[in-house]
């Protein structure tokens, strides 16, 4: 038991129960801030711009991106917020976002009642293995986010061209 | 004329909620990448894409250069009476782009 976290006898169990508990707690929190991120301040101002001081809840928002990625050059994604769209109740706009590719904002969608089901489906760029963020605003003026964390192996945007 | 894809159904029952997808040809160059000799290559991307149908706007995306190239959109739409969706993509260096279709409800 003493020398579990002696770092001169640390085994590989003991490295992979400490980097469990590690995913474990940075996956909770919405927009966590982990030090070893280029730009989570970028992402962070980017959803404030669009927010305000309002309070972003979790839920009714939901994200399809595979959870690992090939290509970073083109990630097929899918936004859909469960709520009802009538025309005194309704999403007003679904905003898409990430942590580090060179820009934090993905996307903008602007719906209007008529639209039936709240539903984007498009293709991004991942510059990285990263979060995305997407945040539904809904007519009442509340706001509704999820995140999804993505396993990119081969990055987009930054690469040379021959 | 840069290509466009538009696939809205022909037909609807009044009331439907349908899927309007499209697809416009477009390098998408996000205006991060240099070339092997270290020059920035300029960003050239869609900057707007809007849908109107008999002339209303009925939904309308803000693009950045996450998006990949040739973007595709896809949303939906309720069936409400028989008319035209124009959709106009809009971009760097003066692009503009513009499709139709036409749908009949009954």
């Amino acid at each position: 038991m003493s020398s579990m976290f002696d770092p001169l006898h640390l085994s590989r169990r003991h490295l992979l129960q400490l980097a469990g508990t590690v995913a474990a707690t940075s996956a909770l929190p919405l927009v966590t801030v982990r030090p070893a991120q280029a730009t989570p301040a970028m992402l962070a101002s980017a959803i404030r711009n669009l927010v305000g001081e309002a309070h972003v809840q979790t839920g009714k928002v939901r994200l399809d991106i595979p959870p690992l990625v090939e290509n970073g050059n083109t990630v097929p994604m899918t936004v859909s917020v469960d709520h009802p769209m009538t025309p005194d109740n309704f999403v007003k706009s679904i905003h898409v976002f990430n942590e580090k590719n060179p820009q934090p904002n993905v996307a903008n969608f602007f719906l209007t009642p008529s639209a039936g089901r709240a539903q984007v489906t498009t293709r991004i760029r991942l510059a990285d293995t990263q979060k995305v963020v997407a945040i539904a605003k809904l007519s009442d003026g509340s706001f509704w986010s999820a995140t999804v964390d993505v396993i990119v192996t081969l990055a987009a945007c930054t690469e040379e061209m021959p | 004329m840069p290509a466009a894809l538009v696939n809205v159904p022909a037909k609807a029952k009044r009331g439907a909620i349908i899927e309007i997808k499209t697809l416009m040809s477009h390098v998408m160059e996000p205006g991060y990448r240099h070339t092997a000799a270290g020059d920035a290559i300029p960003r050239d991307i869609i900057t707007s894409f809007t849908c109107r149908f008999n002339g209303a706007e009925i939904f309308r995306a803000d693009l950045y250069p996450a998006i990949a190239a040739n973007p595709f959109l896809s949303f939906f739409t309720t069936a409400s009476e028989s008319g035209r969706f124009e959709f106009e993509w809009i971009g760097d260096n003066g692009f503009v782009a513009n499709a139709s279709a036409v749908i009949t409800v009954d």
